[in-house]
């Protein structure tokens, strides 16, 4: 069996001339905490798109929970969860018609779902929330609910783009509180975040540079590699260097 | 003298009055670069909205430059520039086709004021025929300035404009920040990133509609009340919480590689005892130093005191 969750070799994807993800290699073990950085336009997003099956690659291979990326996208597509900021949660729907419908659409069967909906709501304490409309939560609330759907199915791992963008200091380290429980339950975290101090708490970080990874190791190994004291010095060093100006 | 001014400033929204701006008070000098700084849903859009006059406040009263928002709105608009959190230029049009829309509207022209808007400009300059929908996120954003700069403005008003954006990017946009203070432009700015406070001469914390204070970086770090401390160990899980579950703990969060701790009681022998505890708990490495608080630190302080 493979041993990792995630494997990509040289995995490249190109649009035209324009090579968005260019030979990018590496891999995540079980309940490992990846932190997957970059400036804007280094092509995180169309590498994430790439593993999470929804964009063929134009050249290199990829497993995601031993499934291949090209061949076998919807079953990536049912061992994965995903959530951002951007995309998370029916603002019109209430609580737990949101986890009903997520859960209903990851394939979980209804017995199970109606059990794991009533012990979610009891994790957050958002049982006597349920009823409200997700629209009328805030923020905090919404991005700390939407990572729950998310890995509701008990995903082999689960993306995360941007997840904390926006809350408050108090609510974004509850967060990643959330997010080293998964982890230890087993689930595989693949993370993006423009916040440094967030880089620390993964397990290993990988920095993109104009569609390659420029940089991969623990947060420690990169501080020694580069002789910077924090992880914003890495960071600042590796994409000043960029060429690419994009979004 | 007061460039911007807010007294008592209130706005509900909806039919159930949920309040979104509570009782804002503060006061922004002539050539001050101002950081209004909190989290989504804090209330810094609304105030923004408010104060370039394109949303009605419930109670209060606010003055920019020195004319009502209310009843001067039009003095207002021709004196201020704003750009919204989300980005508003006509996608459809090219860059320097945005730029001469936005002179034309103020009675101006891009030559008049070039100079202001000379350093931002160049670096787009290349693209002027580009049709700005086409444009880089940061590009969009260096546009957007200009176009919120041409007419020359008294009061800039920037609504959150390093969202998104990475480290690098946002390190750039605050060096333009300042470089327009020195041509003596008040620049209000809101921002969720809490690292970007110190770059601002002075700053407002805003949580749930409420000014939790107002002050220079500088004294807001040097308000925080107790002694604070950087702690770590080999095993950074666990020792979140085994540190919750000590009885001397008063708060404990993780920032960065280390936690952040105070003590209830912090006396002398504060640090070899918790040095001593975690030891005992099968921690090894154990590090604990006195550091300054960042404002992120004084932040969540201040949001369990409001």
């Amino acid at each position: 069996m493979n041993p990792y969750v995630i494997k990509a070799d040289k995995l490249t994807k190109q649009f035209g001339d324009f090579v968005a993800t260019n030979q990018i290699s590496f891999e995540v073990s079980k309940g490992e905490i990846f932190g997957f950085l970059g400036a804007n336009g280094a092509g995180k997003t169309t590498a994430m798109r790439m593993l999470c099956g929804l964009l063929t690659p134009t050249s290199g291979t990829a497993t995601v929970a031993g499934y291949d990326v090209y061949k076998q996208t919807e079953q990536i597509k049912r061992n994965i969860g995903y959530m951002s900021q951007k995309f998370s949660l029916y603002e019109d729907l209430t609580v737990i018609e949101n986890i009903r419908f997520y859960g209903g659409i990851y394939g979980l069967p209804a017995k199970e779902l109606k059990e794991e909906s009533e012990s979610l709501l009891e994790k957050l304490g958002l049982q006597d929330q349920s009823k409200k409309l997700v629209g009328s939560l805030p923020l905090g609330w919404k991005q700390k609910l939407s990572f729950s759907v998310a890995i509701l199915h008990q995903p082999q791992v689960v993306f995360l783009d941007e997840p904390t963008g926006g809350v408050d200091p108090v609510v974004r380290r509850q967060f990643w509180d959330l997010i080293y429980d998964a982890a230890e339950n087993g689930i595989t975290i693949f993370v993006t975040t423009h916040y440094m101090d967030e880089a620390e708490y993964c397990n290993r970080v990988s920095i993109m540079v104009d569609g390659r990874i420029d940089a991969l190791d623990t947060p420690g190994g990169l501080k020694t590699q580069f002789k910077a004291a924090t992880m914003d010095e890495v960071f600042y060093q590796l994409a000043r260097g960029a060429k690419r100006q994009a979004d | 003298m007061a460039s911007v001014e807010l007294h008592r400033l209130m706005k509900h929204y909806g039919k159930e009055k949920i309040p979104a701006v509570k009782d804002v008070s503060f006061s922004v000098k002539e050539g001050e670069l101002f950081g209004l700084i909190g989290p989504d849903g804090a209330g810094k859009s609304s105030i923004f909205r408010m104060l370039t006059t394109l949303l009605l406040p419930d109670g209060g009263s606010a003055t920019v430059a020195g004319y009502d928002i209310v009843t001067d709105y039009k003095a207002i608009r021709n004196r201020v520039g704003y750009m919204p959190g989300k980005f508003s230029l006509y996608q459809d049009l090219s860059v320097e086709e945005n730029l001469n829309f936005f002179a034309t509207l103020f009675n101006t022209t891009i030559q008049q004021n070039y100079e202001l808007i000379k350093d931002i400009y160049v670096q787009i300059e290349p693209f002027k025929n580009r049709r700005a929908g086409k444009l880089s996120g940061g590009m969009k954003q260096k546009l957007a300035l200009c176009c919120a700069l041409i007419h020359k403005p008294e009061v800039l008003f920037l609504d959150e404009p390093t969202t998104g954006v990475d480290a690098v990017s946002r390190k750039e946009f605050w060096e333009m920040l300042r470089r327009l203070k020195q041509q003596g432009i008040t620049i209000l700015v809101s921002t969720p990133y809490m690292d970007e406070a110190t770059l601002c001469d002075r700053i407002a914390l805003i949580q749930n509609g409420e000014i939790l204070t107002v002050n220079t970086p500088e004294q807001i770090v040097r308000n925080y009340p107790f002694p604070l401390y950087a702690i770590r160990s080999q095993r950074i899980t666990h020792l979140l919480r085994h540190l919750k579950e000590y009885e001397n703990t008063q708060s404990c969060f993780a920032f960065g590689e280390y936690l952040h701790l105070t003590f209830k009681q912090p006396h002398e022998k504060a640090v070899a005892s918790v040095t001593d505890y975690l030891t005992r708990e099968g921690h090894t490495g154990v590090e604990c130093r006195q550091i300054n608080p960042t404002v992120e630190d004084c932040f969540i302080q201040l949001m369990k005191t409001a």
